[in-house]
């Protein structure tokens, strides 16, 4: 529930247990792009501050750490779900992901680009595959011009 | 509330609002729910004064996330196959989207009936932020 509001939506097949029964899917299930939450239980994942370590945010000046980041920072540049069957609550998955492929261009509003192309696969406690992602980032050279 | 193949026509579209006036707290939501801490999103100290940007924006996935709000509305609960989006401009607090649905196609494909879909999600000034496809199942 608290993951639908924060996409803003309130279609109750997603909390009320009682509505949901009466749906085609006949019971709760996750918003599509849920999966992508999965990164709560990584236990690295570096875009969350971690107990005894310096995190690149602000805080009494406008960033933690003293040494400049390489690069103006990553950015997401596609992503993609291939859904098996809807996540139920109770599901228990467990997610392996694989490096895909990479690439560069070069573009006129954030000079030279790093794609970089991440599968991961979600797969259920019977081992079955319910949800394929292929996930593309980006590192710019500069932070994307507005124009 | 599927869709139907006998009610659905190549380029017909389904339209939705699916935010309006995007809050910097709906990033804050967003970034607790998903576990995207970026401070690109929460923090205009380091977005501004580190990353170079004139403030904080949208995390690409809260901005998917409300694409689907208007997908799962039209194709219905449970009924994605596929759904896969490019993120072709930052979206900022205090912008109003829309995302727009069009048929591409009306197929089968191992006895299922399948509609294929092309996406786009444009802000208040027409500007494209995500444009992507997605296939759903239809009924006859």
């Amino acid at each position: 529930m608290m993951f639908a509001r924060s996409v803003d939506d309130p279609n109750p097949v997603y909390y009320d247990a009682e509505a949901a029964k009466k749906t085609e899917v006949g019971g709760i299930i996750a918003p599509p792009t849920f999966p992508q939450s999965v990164a709560q239980f990584d236990p690295d994942y570096f875009l969350r501050p971690k107990h005894g370590q310096k995190w690149f945010g602000s805080a009494k000046g406008p960033t933690g750490i003293t040494e400049k980041p390489a690069s103006s920072g990553g950015l997401h540049a596609e992503q993609h779900f291939e859904y098996h069957r809807p996540l139920r609550p109770g599901d228990v998955l467990t997610v392996e992901t694989k490096p895909g492929a990479t690439w560069e261009k070069e573009s006129k509003r954030a000079g030279k680009l790093l794609f970089s192309e991440r599968i991961t696969e979600y797969r259920d406690q019977n081992g079955d595959l319910v949800v394929t992602a292929r996930s593309v980032g980006v590192r710019t050279e500069k932070p994307v011009a507005q124009s | 509330m599927a869709l139907k193949k006998s009610a659905l026509t190549v380029g017909a579209t389904h339209t939705e609002r699916v935010i309006e006036n995007l809050s910097r707290t709906q990033l804050v939501m967003y970034a607790g729910t998903s576990g995207d801490y970026n401070p690109l999103h929460t923090d205009d100290l380091y977005t501004k004064e580190i990353a170079g940007y004139p403030g904080v924006f949208a995390h690409g996935m809260l901005t998917m996330g409300l694409t689907g709000k208007m997908l799962t509305n039209y194709v219905g609960d449970g009924r994605l196959k596929k759904f896969g989006v490019r993120f072709t401009n930052q979206v900022w607090p205090g912008d109003t989207l829309d995302s727009t649905a069009t048929v591409a196609a009306i197929r089968e494909e191992n006895g299922e009936l399948l509609v294929d879909l092309t996406i786009s999600t444009t802000n208040q000034d027409g500007k494209e932020v995500v444009s992507g496809t997605a296939t759903a199942r239809i009924d006859p």
